[in-house]
């Protein structure tokens, strides 16, 4: 009786065997470039916004804190997003006739509320809270990078839950001094590893068991 | 899915269900309405599946479709987020942060009784209601109408707009024709002018009717709602030759007893709060009060009584009198003479109790009762002790709510009556079927005018209808039990461009008839000169708690506003509601706070010097307290006179029927007016556990020898041995006879399902009011039989009858049987007499100190806030309050009638309610709260292959609701059967009102995900962030008030951190009673439960003697065998 296979049948075998383990690995690879990908996470897209606001203007090249429009940063969860009124207060008198700002008028005038596109979305289930980051040394471009330099505003980083641990693991590598929080051209490093490890203490972060706990981000 | 641009069209909603078309039991509110966008969505996700899911869900089909959202979870992962907008404010406003809830104070009124409460609202939508602790009627508690009037105020079935026989209308083009219709009855006085309210206890709206009675002497008021004080008035008549308030003080009787009043479920939440303190017991106060009850259907009030004597309601005039007589009242002489003894020694106590002891008589109860309470209180020195008198509230109250009624109908048949305004109510439905308020009565009036809050059976049959403002929406006052007056203010612009009972009374006035309620409110208290309350040094309310957005409510509140810069620019109160009609269906941070009608109340920056107060700096201090300073009502003394005694009482008419029968208000959906409330309708009746349904009561004796409810075998039927329910059982599924019931004559139109009570009196059955309405919405409509089919004016609570079982059978969800823990020593209770021997018996050992659980978290936890509770079994009373709470606060949905069947119910917190002693002599229902146990070792975690359940650095369990693929392995391996999932889509994701509803801090689960209870590990998180930015600061004993825990009329839920000795929990935890439920697993929960405690007279007839002690002793651990002992 003949063989069914052939010797290189042998051969055949064991390359199709190292080529599928090769190729799931491939493809889990894949996922997890596709996963962190910015297709899926909206990294560094720009969006267009219904009105043409550019933070390299009103930050970088004006100086004006972030706090000005983000008012309830030090406050509460969310930072706070500037209403009509306080784009009005400047806007009212200077570029008061800027065909760029009728958006801003309109609004204004109609008592429309400007419905701005929302850039840094964390999924519904995570609970971010921008007042306990800025009280524990989190300074604003940790996370949103350097606002100062973005004509249009992008996402800097990929809001996903590895990226929030690596923070909640290891806070000593990414805190500065409070005076440092809203300074947009500050990095980590402009202070050495003692002196965060100090700003830790003297923060009274909680243990890294406390910080990655779900409930800790998830209700 | 419904989008802003694509709302539902409720109306054609509401008329597809009531024409018949709508399915009978739902699962979800969009599945129920079968809308074409739950259409489409199944044909999105189960393109296969639509035929199988236009019929019932068979357990084939279930599996193939949990299969498919199985494979479809791990696709999630790579889901792009849906595009979102942020829409900020166009104007400032001041103290406006975003995602801060303020709190604001109001009030609801039911039956003329007001209950404060501080509204929590985010960014201008109303979401949690809670108790405000400045008012007498709540002191920071709440009841489940309370908890449950959220979900009223956001139904989509409340009814949206103006209608002339069914067409919408403007409002414009009623006042027009309704001011042409007064006109025309100004000629003669108003003569054939009449408006039927319930009962009112608003000074402002009792202000207006005098001004209208003055242009248009003609015109009448009658009040008339079906349950009402009625007998309480008429015995007060009989007693002091005038109606009077009954105001009780619990807090000062030892020795109540209770006359069929149901003292704890009512919604009179100071009078629970008073009896709770009375009855707590610790280290410091050893004694308790004793409750007598005697009455006909279990109450609250029974279950918790130390003695209850269950009689037929016949009986009770002649009992009240051999009280009477044994108390030496005037000439009381009685004709009942069984259960001397048991009255003799009740007497006995009593009358050692004088002046600290208290009788109560129940709404209920026959006018000549209350007569004899008075009577008996007088002779007991009670009066001016544990109970005052003061005029009624009311100015209705001179003539009986019924005699009122009475009349209104005669001059209606009469032809006298021409036009008729219906504010609130639903006479139509719920009116005595001889004097039934019918359509064919009300066709003979020629203008009819209805202001209510859904297009309802009365409203059908009127002329007009006017969709009513919600408590939530509007301006108002009312009065609480002890005549406190509160400004009831509202939340949120009217959701459905509803009116006030103010502003539709307004439209009589020649002048200022368009005035809106804020102004005629305040015009009335600015007549009365609200009295300044004192001042509230600043101190008194740190600003970090002004700052902290936690729920310690009554800090929250006074923050709010005294936390705020003294500079206000803006005036104190918006005098008029924003001319915004409906709510955005964005869920984003909308506008909605900016257009608030709620005034920024800021006494405390504007009363710079005390003596300077006006009566603006009154009247915001009085918004902003939610009671008016000193405006309780004057006691007065009446003196009882027993003469009453020699009148001859017009007795019943004794129908033919040799089986008594009581008329009772629904425990969860009370008269019927919440009847379209899926959480009241699910919630389950706190005596037997009956959801979406009313049943007729009757006892084991009875039902064994009528042979209804036998069940299918013997042991099945005396299940209550073993904790369950006494009913058919087939599988997990539970049948109820069903039955025909006549009463005074007239029988019940639909069959009336019967569900056998332990502690029920023999020969009589228990009907519930409140179903079989015809027009109640889509929840509400078709459920249950109409009691006020057989209710007549002449027996109005008792009377006689007969029932006859009629061979068939229907299914009860009751969850009586579900998620039962099978027996082992869960239940604790006590004899006070025998505490310390009980308490030395009771101690726990933790038999197991070796476990296969890890266990090096512990030093972890020690070093953490550790959160733990306490759960006083003596001090719960069973009102499910926290039930209702926990639904608000932890957006649990709705799953229908069908899903209880099955089991699937998803409340959090349940009340396990459990009965002793003999099936025909059952004493209880003893009542457990039983929510997640938060074990340190938790059974739980283990068994899940994703790690969706795992502990927190607290040693908290904590669920993650994203990783869930639910296996449901947790809920097998739970030893407390506390974990609920999502069987099916419950949650509804579409209708706009309901988004707007949630409480945006907690997550809302979806299909295939299980959920539990977190120890609302929001409000903890909240908490947290708070002391965090307050220096790293430790959270104080107190900050953390849980859901269930801030609604507790009776403080038996206590949370707090056990590593801290001083905390409140920490010390309960130490109390000698303090046990935990199935210890003997060392699952280490962090829920205990301290025993209940009776107060037993030893002289009474039905003394209980203590059950030998079969407690663990304290050395040596034993197998199961000894472990699996009885309840006691």
């Amino acid at each position: 009786m003949a063989q069914i296979f052939n010797k290189s049948a042998n051969n055949i075998a064991k390359i199709s065997m190292i080529v599928a383990v090769v190729l799931a690995g491939v493809a889990g690879f894949a996922y997890t470039q596709i996963a962190r990908s910015s297709y899926l996470t909206g990294r560094y897209l720009e969006k267009q916004q219904p009105v043409q606001f550019s933070h390299k203007h009103h930050v970088g090249d004006d100086g004006i804190d972030c706090r000005y429009c983000h008012y309830s940063v030090e406050t509460t969860a969310s930072a706070g997003m500037p209403t009509t009124q306080t784009c009005m207060n400047c806007h009212s008198q200077i570029w008061s006739d800027s065909p760029y700002l009728e958006p801003v008028r309109e609004s204004y005038r109609d008592n429309k509320p400007i419905e701005w596109e929302r850039v840094h979305d964390l999924p519904e289930y995570a609970y971010f809270n921008h007042s306990s980051h800025v009280a524990k040394g989190v300074g604003c471009s940790t996370c949103h990078g350097q606002i100062d330099n973005m004509p249009a505003v992008y996402q800097e980083n990929t809001l996903q839950m590895e990226w929030c641990l690596e923070c909640h693991r290891a806070p000593e590598k990414f805190i500065r001094p409070k005076a440092e929080v809203y300074n947009m051209s500050y990095q980590p490093n402009d202070i050495d590893q003692t002196d965060r490890d100090k700003l830790k203490v003297d923060y009274k972060i909680r243990s890294t068991e406390m910080l990655t706990s779900c409930s800790t981000c998830h209700r | 899915m419904a989008t802003a641009d694509n709302k539902p069209n409720f109306a054609a909603i509401r008329d597809n269900i009531l024409s018949g078309q709508g399915r009978e039991y739902w699962r979800s509110v969009e599945e129920h309405a079968d809308t074409p966008e739950f259409r489409e969505f199944i044909a999105q996700e189960y393109p296969h599946e639509i035929e199988h899911w236009d019929n019932s869900l068979s357990r084939r089909n279930f599996v193939k479709v949990m299969g498919a959202s199985l494979a479809l979870a791990g696709l999630s992962g790579c889901v792009i987020q849906p595009p979102e907008k942020i829409v900020a404010p166009v104007r400032s406003e001041e103290n406006y942060l975003p995602g801060k809830p303020k709190f604001v104070a109001t009030a609801m009124t039911l039956g003329g009784v007001a209950t404060g409460l501080l509204a929590k609202s985010y960014e201008g939508r109303p979401i949690k209601l809670e108790g405000n602790p400045d008012h007498p009627g709540s002191r920071g508690a709440t009841d489940i109408y309370a908890q449950a009037a959220i979900l009223g105020m956001y139904d989509p079935d409340r009814s949206q707009e103006t209608t002339y026989r069914g067409v919408p209308k403007t409002w414009e083009s009623f006042i027009a024709e309704f001011r042409s219709a007064i006109d025309e009855n100004r000629r003669d006085g108003g003569a054939g002018v009449r408006i039927l309210t319930e009962t009112v206890t608003s000074p402002t709206l009792i202000d207006q009717m005098t001004k209208v009675k003055a242009e248009l002497p003609g015109m009448k008021w009658l009040q008339y709602e079906p349950v009402n004080s009625d007998n309480a008035m008429a015995g007060a008549r009989m007693a002091f030759g005038s109606p009077v308030q009954t105001i009780y003080r619990f807090d000062r009787a030892e020795r109540i007893l209770a006359l069929d009043a149901d003292i704890l479920s009512g919604f009179n939440v100071g009078y629970i709060k008073d009896f709770a303190k009375g009855r707590a017991v610790t280290d410091e106060k050893t004694t308790m009060n004793r409750l007598y009850s005697i009455e006909t259907t279990t109450t609250l009030t029974g279950a918790k009584a130390d003695h209850r004597l269950a009689v037929k309601p016949s009986q009770m005039v002649e009992i009240a009198k051999a009280v009477a007589a044994a108390l030496g009242v005037g000439a009381a002489a009685s004709t009942y003479t069984e259960n001397a003894a048991w009255i003799a020694s009740m007497a006995k106590d009593l009358n050692q109790f004088r002046g600290r002891s208290l009788v109560v008589a129940g709404d209920s109860a026959d006018p000549i009762v209350h007569a004899l309470a008075h009577a008996i209180n007088g002779a007991l020195g009670n009066a001016g002790q544990t109970v005052v008198y003061a005029d009624p509230f009311s100015p209705g109250s001179e003539r009986l709510q019924l005699d009122q009624y009475r009349e209104l109908v005669s001059e209606i048949d009469a032809g006298v009556v021409k036009l008729l305004i219906i504010l609130g109510g639903n006479p139509v439905y719920n009116t005595p079927i001889d004097i039934r308020m019918s359509p064919e009565r009300l066709a003979k009036v020629p203008m009819r005018v209805h202001l209510g809050h859904y297009f309802d059976e009365t409203a059908e049959q009127c002329h007009w209808h006017v969709p009513e403002k919600h408590f939530l929406e509007g301006w108002s006052d009312a009065r609480a039990f002890d005549g406190s007056a509160t400004i009831v203010q509202p939340l949120i612009a009217p959701l459905y461009d509803g009116k006030g009972a103010h502003e539709v009374v307004q439209l009589f006035m020649r002048e200022g008839f368009d005035k809106r309620d804020y102004d005629i409110v305040k015009e009335y208290w600015q007549g009365k000169n609200i009295a300044a309350a004192p001042a509230i040094a600043p101190a008194a309310v740190p600003m970090a708690e002004a700052a902290a957005a936690s729920s310690s409510h009554g800090a929250d509140a006074h923050g709010d506003s005294h936390g705020a810069p003294a500079a206000s620019p803006t005036p104190a109160a918006s005098p008029s509601p924003s001319p915004s009609p409906s709510p955005s269906a964005s869920v984003a941070p909308t506008p909605a706070a900016g257009s608030s009608p709620v005034p920024t109340a800021s006494p405390g920056s504007t009363a710079g010097a005390a003596g300077a107060r006006t009566f603006d700096d009154n009247w915001r201090r009085a918004i902003h307290d939610g009671v008016i300073f000193n405006s309780a009502a004057t006691t007065k003394t009446v003196t009882a006179n027993a003469a009453f005694l020699a009148q001859s009482v017009p007795t019943q008419p004794a129908a033919g029927g040799d089986i008594e029968i009581a008329i009772v208000p629904d425990p969860c959906v009370y008269d019927g007016r919440f009847a379209n409330n899926g959480w009241l309708q699910e919630l389950p009746n706190p005596l037997n556990k009956i959801t979406w349904d009313n049943v007729a009561l009757v006892s084991p004796r009875t039902a064994k020898r009528l042979g209804l409810n036998s069940g299918n075998d013997e042991r099945e039927y005396a299940g209550g041995a073993q904790g369950t329910s006494f009913i058919n059982t087939k599988g997990g599924n539970q049948f109820s006879d069903l039955a025909t019931l006549s009463y005074q004559g007239a029988e019940i139109k639909k069959p009336v399902p019967v569900w056998v009570a332990p502690g029920h009196p023999d020969d009589v059955v228990t009907i519930f009011m409140g179903y079989g309405r015809t027009r109640a919405g889509r929840v509400g409509t078709g459920l249950g039989y109409n009691a006020f089919d057989v209710r007549r004016s002449d027996a109005m609570n008792h009377g006689f009858g007969e029932i006859v079982k009629t061979g068939e059978t229907t299914q009860i969800a009751s969850t009586q049987i579900h998620f039962n823990m099978e027996g082992r020593d869960l239940l604790r209770t006590w004899d006070i007499a025998n505490l310390k021997e009980e308490i030395e018996y009771g101690h726990q050992e933790d038999f197991y100190p070796k476990s296969m659980y890890q266990t090096g978290h512990r030093e972890l936890y020690n070093q953490n806030t550790k959160w733990g509770m306490s759960i006083d079994l003596n001090s719960c009373v069973g009102c499910n309050a926290c039930v209702v709470a926990c639904q608000a606060e932890n957006n649990i949905p709705v799953v229908g009638k069908e899903q209880v069947n099955r089991s699937r119910e998803m409340h959090w917190l349940r009340i396990d309610a459990y009965y002793s002693g003999d099936i025909n002599d059952a004493e209880g229902p003893h009542f457990q709260p039983v929510l997640c146990q938060q074990c340190e070792q938790a059974p739980c975690e283990v068994v899940c292959p994703v790690h969706a359940t795992v502990h927190s650095a607290e040693g908290l369990n904590d669920m993650v609701y994203n990783r869930c693929v639910g296996t449901r392995y947790c809920s097998n391996n739970c030893p407390y059967k506390v974990r609920r999932f999502n069987f099916l889509l419950y949650q509804d994701w579409t209708t706009p009102e309901y988004m707007l509803m949630r409480n945006p801090e907690v997550s809302i689960r979806s299909r295939g995900v299980m959920e539990k209870c977190t120890y609302c590990t929001q409000k903890i998180s909240v908490a947290r962030i708070e002391a965090e930015k307050d220096g790293g600061r430790a959270i104080r004993d107190g900050e953390v008030i849980t859901a269930c825990q801030a609604a507790c009329p009776t403080d038996a839920i206590i949370f707090g951190d056990i590593n801290d000795a001083g905390s409140m929990v920490a010390k309960a935890k130490k109390d000698g009673r303090n046990y935990a439920l199935l210890n003997e697993l060392n699952t280490q929960p962090r829920t205990t439960y301290l025993a209940a405690l009776k107060n037993q007279n030893s002289e009474m007839p039905d003394f209980r003697p203590p059950a030998p002690k079969k407690h663990h002793p304290k050395s040596k651990p034993e197998g199961h065998e000894t472990n699996t002992e009885e309840k006691h």
